[in-house]
């Protein structure tokens, strides 16, 4: 039993780092019609950032709030980033598919050897606070708390992202823009504004899915946010491409899928699963999970 | 004269839609803008908001008297001159409510008019938190209608507001639309004749991608014979168009086309 719930709360672990690289996808497919193959790179900075910030920042540092004072300067750095790759390069090649894919492919090259070039291709030990390395007794399980960092921070992203779009002139925009964008500039709404929030979104979740993902695997290393965007993309298409809640559960799917697999079939099994299972979904709801049924 | 179009071509897929469209709105009343289905209606429409590349001049005159150039502008800047545009689909945004469709469409350069709107469409009161894809044809008319009537505007581009809808529908609608035309110039795409005779001051017919005829839109449909050949129906007796056949792009007799005053404008 220890040993399920063990598995399920490290399934629901690893299903928050998915969402939260796989939210910012999705609204930036969603609205934008953007591949951003470049989402990998922003979590990377966001880890960097974040460990960069603990070792030298004034302030931050391994615990208590100098840990959040990190984790916030490598979320900033993340967002910044995002808007500014946005503005640079992805708003002149609007609605130039093939070309976006290219740049965003091409930035996620050139992020990871830019880091490997700074700080080395080695992994790097990643500062966390004390009592995320502490475990907790959950049904008999032992369970380390930096589960329940993710899983919380996740759902807080959620929630928050939800309520965005549904209280906010922004969100009203984002969500309009998902279903025709044309007829939103239609209405005289300058839906590139959007463009430029809803990539800077996504890079801050990205970067915040980087900072806990170092907490999670105990250190960080340039490709880490490269082999994530893969499995983020997974649940991208499972979810259902441009639904915010699709993202999440199918986040939860592959989490505990993954995790179940490798443990009681064999190592490396899980990552097959998991590509089973987008198989199963494509092949039975080919607009995925929250496709309309006609 | 409110609006001015010269020479304005758009190609799409490799289809040279618009070849050359002069034309001109004046400030006030209803002009109809008619031809035959793929005539390139919709597509003239759509390059004045710049929703299609297109080339050429398209020029709005304000109420005081300066011109705006249209051309090369983004549709935003384009619409927030004073233009409202309600499409051809209605296009209303069916995953948000009747509300949010309206709260969305009020632009920061308008005073907004929920009073007027709600006034002439109770219904859309009554419904306000409904989403508007679960609306009727009818309803969703009435929300891409209210959206244009939200805001103050110029001109409105209206593209076949009576499409598909029942004849009582239609007789509603039409009603909205010519107390609207009381206070603001209305460009209007529409196949129902019977819509056009009761709304429309001036008319422009398009064919092949041209402006074949412009003039006045009574005197359009007095003549029966100059409607049916370029319209390629029956006008008199508030014929209804839709529905009947037309010829297939490409294969139709060229029309003749009588240059006016407003096709010479910007010839």
């Amino acid at each position: 039993m220890s040993t399920v719930v063990l598995l399920a709360v490290t399934g629901l672990g690893l299903a928050a780092l998915y969402f939260l690289v796989a939210s910012g996808l999705s609204l930036i497919f969603g609205l934008m019609g953007v591949l951003n193959f470049a989402h990998g790179a922003f979590l990377t900075i966001g880890a960097y950032g974040t460990w960069w910030a603990a070792g030298n920042l004034p302030g931050a540092g391994a615990s208590g709030w100098g840990f959040v004072l990190a984790v916030v300067f490598g979320v900033g750095v993340g967002t910044l980033v995002a808007a500014l790759v946005e503005l640079a390069l992805i708003r002149p090649l609007y609605e130039r598919h093939i070309e976006q894919v290219l740049v965003t492919v091409g930035l996620s090259l050139a992020m990871v050897a830019l880091v490997r070039a700074i700080w080395g291709a080695d992994p790097r030990p990643f500062p966390a606070p004390e009592w995320a390395k502490d475990t907790t007794s959950l049904l008999g399980a032992s369970v380390p708390n930096d589960r329940f960092l993710l899983v919380g921070s996740a759902v807080v992203v959620l929630l928050a992202v939800l309520a965005f779009l549904r209280f906010t002139r922004f969100g009203l925009v984002i969500r309009a823009g998902v279903e025709n964008r044309s007829m939103v500039t239609a209405l005289g709404i300058d839906v590139r504004r959007a463009f430029t929030l809803v990539f800077a979104i996504g890079g801050a979740f990205a970067a915040l899915a980087g900072a806990l993902g170092g907490v999670y695997l105990g250190s960080i290393s340039p490709g880490q946010g490269t082999s994530l965007l893969i499995f983020a993309f997974i649940v991208v298409v499972i979810g259902g491409m441009s639904s915010i809640t699709g993202a999440a559960v199918a986040a939860v799917l592959v989490g505990l899928v993954q995790q179940f697999a490798n443990y009681y079939a064999a190592s490396g099994v899980g990552d097959l699963s998991v590509v089973l299972l987008l198989a199963v979904v494509l092949l039975t709801r080919p607009g995925g999970l929250t496709a309309r049924v006609a | 004269m409110l609006l001015r179009m010269a020479d304005v071509h758009v190609r799409l897929s490799g289809s040279h839609v618009l070849q050359g469209v002069d034309l001109t709105v004046r400030r006030g009343g209803v002009t109809a803008l008619l031809g035959r289905n793929g005539a390139g209606k919709t597509t003239t429409v759509k390059s004045v908001l710049g929703l299609v590349p297109s080339t050429g001049t398209v020029e709005l005159t304000d109420a005081g008297g300066r011109v705006h150039r249209l051309s090369g502008r983004r549709t935003h800047e384009v619409v927030r001159l004073g233009i409202g545009y309600a499409p051809e689909d209605r296009e209303v945004f069916g995953g948000l409510t009747v509300a949010e469709n309206l709260t969305l469409a009020e632009r920061r350069d308008s005073a907004h008019h929920h009073d007027r709107v709600y006034e002439l469409f109770p219904e859309l009161r009554t419904r306000s938190r409904q989403l508007a894809g679960t609306l009727s044809g009818g309803q969703q008319q009435m929300v891409a209608i209210a959206r244009l009537l939200l805001n103050d505007n110029q001109l409105l581009l209206v593209d076949e507001p009576t499409k598909g809808l029942a004849p009582l529908l239609v007789a509603e609608v039409a009603e909205v639309l010519a107390r609207a035309a009381e206070e603001v110039t209305v460009l209007l795409v529409e196949q129902n004749l019977s819509v056009v005779r009761r709304m429309a001051t001036d008319a422009v017919v398009v064919d092949q991608g041209r402006v074949a005829w412009s003039g006045s839109a009574p005197d359009l449909l007095a003549d029966a014979d100059r409607a049916r050949e370029l319209l390629g129906v029956a006008a008199s007796g508030g014929a209804q168009a839709r529905g009947e056949p037309a010829s297939p792009p490409g294969t139709e007799p060229p029309v003749p086309v009588h240059r006016t005053s407003a096709g010479e404008a910007g010839a």
